[in-house]
């Protein structure tokens, strides 16, 4: 039976996986054979459209896609943490509806108001500027980050926070020496929620960057055309652009493993 | 140590080090310094350099211009050309949103003889007339005239074509002479439907014919309405009576469905253009109709499998002499921009006769953008390559025009298109309807009527009462 059960699930994690290999084995076909029908599993692999990305503009949007992500993200942060030790641990007056104002911002649909967004930032001259998607990104990811802190911060046993006062630890020290190392895990799990939306966001992207601001998922769909062939460049171009986003999982998982809060209280 | 780093080092399994906190200070530092940085966008030049930057659409043989750069760099050391590349539909939202609503992030944009007119008359673009005149060796009497007329409002053009296109046939040569069949230089879609029917083979996987049947106006409309034109159909009367339902359109939309239903290729209700190519390329069906840039990727070596075995014929007629469409790529000045010169040097270079030897040289000669100047197919490189298909497609773009490919007058510039800013919208909801009916999931008739009540509501807007 276990063998069986062993079989299925290295099955679906087979299925699961088969797009990403697949994805990965396009990335080093030439074009014709990353169209042909029926599909080719055996070929001579290339670089060329590894090259072929290298010696483009790709550059200048990994390293905007790198300052937006990684500044949205401390932003959302060092907003978030506090916001969330604020409706958890010692909540503050309305905490509920504070709460739901926060997640109600991610109710209406992006699309609703990419227009306003992009008048405004037009009269502002902040079209095609990296710190209007630092701005958005790190208002796109807040309400989220503060609910999930929140959920951390609340796991948290209060016996330890008492103990920590009774030995006479202020407010902050509390924060930065008890609190924060007890959430780490959560923080890595927030931040990589963060990375995660910020590298992949298109919409805001697409809409209000040209040249200069453009971001990684602006050059995948540039690779892209509707007449001609792309399917081998647009494969390496997204290995690329998934391997940031890889190697962050691999990072936070180191912190997520640790586990919560486990043996604090005994 | 005190009782409470003790507690604490107990807590979290490891020592307290002040340098953790530091580092979180640091980074955020950064963060902020990486702020400030990137406040400074936008698109000035410094030293006396100017940057322009270009809006385009992501077809080979633009990614051929931005690979040949720097032969504009050369000339023009002090213009910097930045490129924003997307495919057709995103480009097309995104500098619609931009020039609509003057966002100015764009010097130069592509648009196509469907926008061009109707910004030109918003004053959205700037008259380039004054700037072709003073270009020296530009000469604009080399643009096929059907596409300078349709880049031109009020007489003056406002926007030049980088490459244009036409409708036509191609056809699988190998395959007729084996069947017996003979294709005449101009088929009516009777004989069409014969050829079909005669080289439609499942069971190799052969489809009589390869025709679009994804949704949307750019997709399965644009042949769709050349067939409409062709039949006797129109959109609109005059006075804006919607005439979807009318005899003409259902007979046009029946023959086009119960062909591609009946002989096309498998999975024809989601085959756009790149699909189409696909099945042609690979051996899959004997005919396609569709526009005259496919010849860069079925004769191209590295994408088809039938180069050598092709023919082609002017698209398919019924009640006209020509059934063709017409549309150009171009490349237009936002009035918003504050490069201007800049802009048009950069635009002179693109679309300017020397460019085409230096794409032939430097790319190759199949990949020269074809349809916009006639002098391209006077280069004897170029006009061995393109025996085949050099004379249908300038024919087709010659006679592209209402009065050779209607019936009956309608109110609105274009063939495949209905030149109404509406058209976007409407066209992809029809095409939709469409769509549906071709994947049986409901009749012609059914789907007409639909598509008919949605160009009411459009009518409406032009004075139309029912």
């Amino acid at each position: 039976m276990s063998k069986i059960l062993t079989t299925l699930a290295w099955f679906a994690a087979f299925i699961f996986f088969a797009p990403v290999l697949w994805m990965v084995m396009t990335s080093f076909k030439q074009e014709a054979e990353a169209a042909s029908s029926p599909p080719t599993f055996f070929f001579e692999p290339t670089l060329d459209q590894y090259r072929a990305i290298f010696s483009s503009e790709a550059g200048s949007h990994f390293l905007n896609s790198f300052i937006a992500t990684t500044v949205s993200t401390l932003l959302v942060l060092v907003l978030a943490i506090p916001a969330a030790y604020a409706l958890s641990i010692r909540p503050v007056k309305r905490t509920q509806d504070a709460l739901f104002f926060f997640i109600s911002t991610k109710m209406l649909p992006i699309v609703a108001v990419i227009m306003p967004i992009y008048v405004i930032a037009g009269n502002i001259r902040m079209l095609d500027n990296l710190a209007l998607l630092i701005i958005l990104y790190t208002a796109m990811n807040l309400p989220i980050a503060i609910w999930m802190m929140r959920s951390f911060f609340l796991e948290v046993p209060g016996e330890v926070l008492e103990a920590a006062s009774v030995d006479g630890a202020p407010l902050l020290m509390t924060m930065r020496r008890v609190l924060i190392p007890m959430v780490a895990p959560g923080i890595a799990a927030t931040a990589l929620i963060c990375v995660i939306f910020a590298w992949n966001e298109f919409f805001f992207a697409l809409n209000l960057t040209a040249a200069e601001a453009a971001t990684v998922p602006i050059y995948l769909m540039s690779t892209m055309t509707s007449e001609g062939l792309f399917l081998a460049q647009l494969s390496a171009a997204s290995v690329l652009a998934s391997l940031p986003v890889v190697i962050a999982g691999w990072i936070a998982q180191k912190q997520l493993v640790r586990g919560l809060s486990m043996g604090a209280v005994k | 140590m005190t009782g409470f780093e003790h507690r604490l080092d107990s807590l979290t399994g490891r020592p307290l080090r002040r340098r953790t906190l530091l580092g979180a200070g640091a980074g955020l530092g950064m963060g902020a310094a990486a702020l400030s940085l990137t406040g400074c966008g936008g698109n000035a030049g410094s030293g006396g350099r100017e940057t322009i930057v270009v809006a385009i659409v992501s077809n080979p043989q633009m990614q051929d211009a931005i690979g040949l750069i720097d032969h504009f760099r050369a000339d023009h050391p002090d213009i910097d050309v930045r490129f924003v590349s997307l495919p057709e539909n995103e480009a097309r939202a995104k500098i619609t949103a931009s020039v609509a609503s003057g966002g100015g992030e764009f010097d130069v944009v592509m648009i196509s003889n469907y926008e061009t007119p109707m910004w030109a008359e918003n004053g959205w673009l700037a008259d380039l007339e004054p700037y072709i005149s003073e270009t020296e060796g530009y000469d604009p009497d080399d643009f096929i005239p059907t596409i300078r007329d349709a880049l031109s409002y009020e007489g003056r053009q406002h926007a030049v074509p980088f490459y244009g296109e036409s409708s036509f046939l191609v056809y699988r040569e190998d395959l007729f002479e084996e069947a017996g069949l003979e294709m005449p230089e101009q088929p009516t879609w009777d004989q069409i439907r014969e050829f079909a029917e005669t080289l439609h083979d499942p069971d190799t996987g052969m489809a009589g014919i390869a025709l679009r049947g994804l949704a949307g106006w750019g997709e399965n409309l644009a042949p769709m309405n050349t067939v409409i034109n062709t039949f006797g159909g129109r959109w609109f009367t005059p006075d804006w009576e919607p005439m979807l339902n009318s005899p003409g359109v259902v007979d046009a939309v029946n023959t086009y469905v119960d062909t591609v239903r009946t002989w096309g290729q498998p999975g024809a209700a989601t085959s756009g253009y790149g699909e189409c190519m696909t099945q042609f390329n690979q051996g899959n069906a004997a005919m396609w109709y569709d526009a005259s840039a496919m010849v860069s990727g079925i004769e191209d070596p590295r994408s088809s499998t039938v180069v050598g075995s092709t023919n082609y014929a002017l698209a398919p007629v019924m009640e006209t002499d020509y059934a063709g469409w017409l549309y150009a790529w171009s490349l237009a000045i936002p009035e918003t921009s504050e490069h201007k010169q800049a802009a048009w040097d950069f635009i002179t270079w693109m679309t300017h006769p020397d460019y085409f030897r230096l794409v032939g040289e430097e790319v190759s000669w199949e990949a020269l953008p074809p349809g916009s100047r006639q002098s391209t197919y006077e280069i004897p490189e170029y006009a061995e390559i393109a025996a085949n298909y050099a004379e249908p497609t300038l024919n087709s773009m010659e006679n592209a025009t209402q009065e050779n490919s209607m019936v009956h007058e309608v109110p609105y510039p274009g063939l495949q298109f209905v030149g109404i800013p509406e058209f976007q919208d409407l066209g992809t909801r029809v095409g939709q309807q469409l769509s549906a009916a071709i994947a049986g999931s409901q009749t012609v008739e059914e789907a007409l009527d639909q598509a008919q009540t949605f160009a009411e509501a459009v009518a409406r807007t032009y004075g139309w009462e029912a």
